[in-house]
């Protein structure tokens, strides 16, 4: 960025980093600092600004290879505490996604299914160390003949475990309300009738991709918390969108960025991947992740110091329109008024409901700052960017 | 104060306000006394106001009800509790009855869109969710809500039920 006055590279703020000596705040704290020394002056002063999120991500999962047998088997079918992995890759590799849910699960059969145990608990059930029940069969070949194992694991067992999400830090989300008579049980949270509640999902102004809005330093390899443990960006997310309408500042106004992420499972933590069982919906898992942002340029600090004043997202009825297709917005809200705890629809105030835990993000984004502090992360060059 | 659905209450405003003496109190009635106009004798007779929070007759005709009574004093209360006791009633406080386990809570705020009380409720600007058991109702619909089931239920002998 030549037209910038404040220009600093990857490897000059990973030396300082090393050197101990790199100033790093959270995406909360940048906002004051930004305010009262200007953007230049910030951006001059401040390496890098940490962020975080923690909330559940459907679109989550786990490769793992369970280990051979004897004799050996090329499994079909696997089975994690009865929870099933898909498995048509070989030989023992499977792929547990978090919202499969137990063989047994009534679903939906008594509406709201209650979802009590699914792959997002496995995950966290493995990541906390417990042992899980593994079952898994093949029609057998020469090759592998084995047709049924069965047995009990705990992560350690396992030779390879990679927590590997298609879509992961949704950029921005619709807050959700409910317009019909019923009370609707929905992955946005239970929306009573009559739009008597609006529930939202994000982290506002320390939520990553708010933070960096055209993915200016985010690429392939940029290293993230993820799980409570070092990750990477391998690529964008599915469903991922950067032809939007935003607003000024670049943050887009409705869904819009998603990163898919890798990372391995077996360095991570129950606290920050944790089993969720959304009434009437399903099986999930939460996620805690967090991306430092290089502060390059200011350019690069303007887009860290947005407050939540700044971000705006639509009100979209998933009492009628959403299950039906229909994209309708009801308005527009600020995070502001969001974590305000009351909104104004149609003259009408109406309380929020986070489903997005503050508490959660506000502590990956100290667990960033004070790792770079101590020179034990460093920021990854991204080896390509998507924007 | 009246929130939500109608039949929630603060509790500590309304002490406050009014300096009452109030209680929630859970009755559990055997059949033969479900039948019986016993809880409009608590006015009656005993001069003590209630709101009702909950109440559920059984297909064997037992009843459970979850009261929050309000009285001048606690000489006053503890009359019309006597009186529920003598005609078989039995009668618990719900203190030991649901609780937030904070070890599990994620602070996430999903429980916030059911509560009819206001007892779990988001602290600002922290956002954290506490739990204020004195304005619960025992109503158990943050109980599946929560995601992490984080939310569970005593039962009598105190052991985990849910
Ligand atoms: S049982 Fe749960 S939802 Fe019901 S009043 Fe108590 S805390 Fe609120
Ligand atoms: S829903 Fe459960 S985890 Fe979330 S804030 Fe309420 S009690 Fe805590």
């Amino acid at each position: 960025m030549s037209t910038c006055q404040v220009n600093k590279t990857y490897e000059e703020i990973n030396a300082k980093i090393a050197a101990g000596e790199a100033v790093v705040v959270t995406a909360e704290e940048i906002i004051d600092i930004a305010d009262k020394e200007g953007i230049v002056e910030a951006a001059r002063k401040v390496d890098v600004v940490t962020t975080g999120t923690f909330a559940p991500m459907c679109s989550s999962g786990a490769f793992i290879n369970i280990g051979q047998s004897r004799p050996v088997i090329r499994t079909t079918k696997t089975w994690f505490n009865n929870v099933p992995a898909y498995s048509a890759i070989a030989a023992v590799d499977c792929y547990l996604g978090a919202t499969a849910v137990c063989e047994d699960d009534p679903l939906n059969k008594y509406h709201p299914g209650e979802f009590n145990y699914g792959g997002g608990h496995v995950i966290q059930d493995l990541v906390a160390g417990k042992q899980v029940h593994l079952k898994a069969e093949s029609y057998g070949t020469d090759c592998y003949p084995n047709l049924a194992i069965e047995k009990t694991v705990t992560l350690k067992d396992l030779p390879n475990a990679i927590l590997c999400s298609p879509r992961n830090a949704y950029q921005n989300y619709n807050c959700a309300i409910n317009r019909s008579d019923k009370t609707k049980y929905t992955y946005m949270g239970t929306l009573k009738s009559h739009v008597s509640n609006a529930n939202y999902s994000t982290s506002g102004c320390l939520s990553p991709l708010f933070n960096d809005p055209y993915l200016k330093t985010i690429g392939l390899g940029t290293r993230i918390f993820l799980g409570g443990a070092q990750g990477y960006v391998t690529w964008t997310g599915t469903q991922h969108k950067k032809d939007v309408d935003r607003g000024l500042n670049g943050v887009p106004l409705s869904p819009a960025g998603t990163l898919s992420v890798i990372g391995d499972l077996k360095q991570m933590s129950p606290e920050w991947l944790v089993g969720q069982s959304i009434r009437g919906y399903g099986a999930s898992l939460a996620v805690g992740l967090g991306i430092p942002i290089p502060i390059l340029n200011e350019e690069i600090l303007k887009y860290t110091s947005v407050s939540d004043e700044e971000i705006f997202t639509q009100i979209v009825d998933y009492g009628h329109d959403y299950p039906q297709g229909i994209s309708k917005s009801y308005g527009r809200v600020s995070y502001a008024e969001l974590k305000s705890g009351t909104i104004t629809i149609k003259g009408e105030k109406i309380p929020t409901v986070p489903l997005s835990s503050m508490v959660k993000a506000r502590t990956i984004a100290r667990i960033l700052k004070t790792e770079i502090q101590k020179s034990r992360f460093y920021i990854g060059v991204p080896q390509h960017l998507f924007c | 104060m009246i929130y939500g659905t109608g039949f929630g209450f603060d509790l500590t405003k309304e002490m406050e306000v009014s300096a009452l003496y109030s209680k929630i109190v859970i009755l559990d009635f055997p059949s033969q006394s479900a039948q019986r106009p016993i809880v409009c004798q608590l006015v009656k007779q005993y001069d003590l106001m209630f709101n009702i929070l909950k109440a559920r007759i059984s297909s064997k005709k037992e009843g459970h009800m979850v009261l929050e009574i309000s009285s001048a004093g606690r000489a006053a209360f503890n009359k019309g509790i006597t009186y529920l006791k003598e005609q078989g009633v039995r009668v618990s406080t719900p203190e030991h009855k649901i609780y937030k386990d904070e070890e599990k809570c994620t602070h996430c705020g999903a429980c916030t869109a059911v509560c009819p009380t206001d007892a779990l409720y988001i602290k600002r600007p922290e956002m954290e969710v506490i739990f204020d058991l004195n304005k619960c109702s025992l109503c158990e619909r943050c109980l599946l809500t929560c995601p992490v089931r984080a939310m569970g239920l005593f039962s009598d002998d105190l052991k985990e039920t849910a």
